[in-house]
């Protein structure tokens, strides 16, 4: 894992002492709540329904079992015994006092963490695939790149005012677990010709306007990979429109130019930039290498003993193959039936602390679909962990299955949600279990958001779910057939909106179509690609 | 009827106008009236509420219950928690708010 240098923990202590001030200042009222809200908002800290709520940064998922430590410790001191892990591979916490903000604020900075800029216009936490460094089919670790650029957009004095929130996923498979195209700049690390370099893809998002973002260049080289970024990121500065909030992303700045005129002006700008040197030395991208050298692997088993039958479905669903024979990665489900998707208690992160700590190299990381990975598991020790997870309520096996929704927090906590999420998602994952169809439907990625912000991802659903007000009650608009991964594809709308109990056999409904004209190996995603949408359509409104 | 709610700026609490000061129960909550934004202006500038707003209400069984579900939610806590609503002991209180 990388590790503070003496700069980084300057600044992030520095920042600590910063917000402490104007925190005071705030509560002895030398600064009004309209002077004070950027301050808190750059520092992660929202006003939400209930009480403030703190976004803590996860850079690219990434957290040692001490830095999970810390976490459900101030869940216990300063909030409610948990935590939410967030579709950004982050975590919130949602009754936050304000009086204690620069005191938690002050814990985080001692493991090397903190809140800065997961919040306000600009450049937002990087994110990353949740199998970096482990993945069998990744080309090599991309999070030496993510924090190339974490470093790079860490306090950017340019880019601290952009038109809106910048989000950056990297990648370096051609299977894309980080919902890459689904952002402002997503890049993939590829090869050519024996070199490594970066492929650059920019205006994707959700929200209101969800877009895939096409491919501006194929190949940057590495050792302009910040110069390259920071031309994209200038051309936007520069036209992005500051006048309508709704029209302020990137997307709509690319959509509207053109991808072909954006690319030219970012071509122009980097030549540019190119003359001005910006980019770092190598040798700095090569020592944030060493901090992601891989562990030392051991030679061990090979093959698992499946002979009991919920240890063996846990592992053919929440296991994923790993570069070394003898490991896999292990997902930990956040998702009971009935819970709350990505909620963990205090006693449940101390707990993957510790096997962290115990089975996979002190690490873990957080899944933009709000489970937990350990990447580094020993074969061997595979049973050994899933009996303590099964013990602990973790160990439910279901990673990408109906049951695995991803949800925002929605009306019950949010104060931009129409409509609650949560809830539905419970019903829904209750639905499936008690009437057996969740084990018959395979792979179904379903995605709920509380409003047209798609904190839930709901455009990029094989089922998604849209939570709107309808004169004051709440309805939920049911869409099919996205997609966030290589395959990236937007869902669409079937037609009119459910109310809660409507919503829920709706899903049903449509996983009755799935099953009756499903082919041989095709997930739901498969056939509804395959027939369209009008068998859906006909059996949820006849 | 117009209520007044916000939140408190130390703890983030919700709290609801009472006629004297601000009460985290929106049982307490009275009708502002044609006062409703003077009290507010007075109140925020005082530092004793923050981020208020009015609410438009009606009683409903002798309590004032806010005409958006958004305020409800607030008034009562996560419907997902019932443990870390203002009535964790009271099983039906979710249906006051849907």
């Amino acid at each position: 894992m990388y590790k503070y240098d003496s700069y980084d923990q300057q600044m992030v202590d520095a920042r600590v002492d910063e917000f402490r001030d104007q925190v005071e200042r705030r509560l002895a009222g030398k600064l009004t709540e309209d002077q004070f809200k950027p301050l808190r908002l750059m520092n992660g800290l929202y006003l939400q329904l209930h009480a403030y709520m703190l976004r803590v940064a996860v850079p690219y998922g990434t957290l040692s079992g001490a830095q999970m430590h810390i976490l459900a410790d101030i869940a216990d001191k300063y909030d409610r015994g948990y935590g939410h892990f967030t579709t950004r591979q982050n975590i919130q916490y949602n009754w936050i006092k304000l009086e204690d903000a620069p005191d938690l604020m002050a814990d985080l900075a001692a493991v090397e963490m903190h809140a800065i800029q997961t919040s306000g216009n600009c450049i937002r936490n990087i994110s990353s695939d949740h199998f970096a460094g482990a993945a069998a089919d990744e080309l090599v670790d991309p999070r030496p790149y993510a924090e190339l650029l974490r470093q790079w957009s860490s306090f950017h004095p340019e880019f601290m005012y952009l038109p809106r929130k910048f989000k950056i996923a990297v990648i370096a498979s051609d299977t894309d677990r980080a919902a890459m195209r689904l952002h402002d700049i997503g890049i993939q690390i590829v090869e050519q010709n024996g070199e490594l370099g970066a492929a650059f893809y920019v205006g994707g998002g959700m929200g209101r306007t969800p877009m895939i973002a096409p491919r501006i260049r194929d190949f940057v080289p590495l050792d302009q990979l910040v110069t390259y970024s920071e031309a994209c990121l200038r051309v936007y500065n520069r036209h992005g429109r500051r006048d309508n909030k709704y029209k302020a992303r990137i997307k709509i700045l690319v959509h509207e130019m053109g991808a072909e005129e954006y690319t030219r002006q970012v071509e122009e700008e980097f030549a540019h930039l190119l003359d001005e040197g910006i980019e770092p030395p190598l040798a700095e991208l090569e020592r944030i290498k060493t901090y992601f050298e891989d562990p030392a692997f051991e030679a061990g088993a090979k093959s698992i003993d499946r002979s009991d039958p919920d240890f063996a479905l846990w592992v053919e669903r929440n296991t994923v193959r790993h570069k070394h024979d003898s490991y896999v990665s292990a997902v930990i489900s956040l998702k009971p039936v009935g819970g709350i998707p990505g909620d963990a208690t205090s006693a449940q992160m101390h707990l993957m602390a510790d096997l962290a700590a115990q089975y996979s190299f002190d690490e873990c990381r957080v899944m933009h679909t709000q489970n937990i990975v350990l990447p580094h598991v020993k074969i061997a020790d595979l049973h050994t962990l899933w009996t303590a997870l099964h013990e602990a309520g973790l160990g439910e096996p279901n990673l990408d299955q109906v049951g695995d929704i991803i949800a925002c927090p929605g009306l019950d906590y949010c104060s931009l949600a129409n409509a609650r999420s949560i809830p539905i998602s419970q019903q829904i994952s209750e639905r499936f279990a008690a009437n057996g169809k969740g084990d018959t439907l395979g792979e179904l990625k379903l995605k709920i958001s509380g409003c047209i912000n798609a904190c839930g991802h709901h455009h990029a659903g094989h089922i998604g779910i849209l939570g709107v007000d309808k004169k004051g009650v709440e309805n939920y608009q049911l869409l099919l057939g996205g997609s966030e991964a290589e395959d990236a594809s937007l869902a669409k709308i079937t037609g009119p909106g459910f109310n809660e109990a409507g919503i829920v056999d709706a899903v049903e409904t449509t996983a009755d179509v799935y099953l009756r004209e499903r082919e041989d190996g095709e997930r739901f995603l498969d056939t509804y690609r395959r027939i369209g949408m009008a068998p859906f359509k006909e059996a949820l409104y006849g | 009827m117009k209520i007044l709610t916000g939140n408190d700026l130390k703890t983030g609490d919700v709290v609801w106008w009472d006629g004297r000061g601000w009460s985290r129960h929106v049982e307490d909550a009275v009708d502002a009236g044609e006062e409703a934004e003077t009290i507010l202006a007075r109140e925020e500038a005082a530092r004793r509420v923050n981020v208020p707003y009015v609410v438009a209400a009606e009683m409903a069984d002798g309590i004032p219950r806010p005409a958006h579900i958004k305020d409800r939610v607030r008034a009562l806590g996560p419907t997902v928690r019932p443990d870390l609503t203002l009535k964790p002991a009271d099983p039906q209180a979710i249906d006051w708010v849907i």
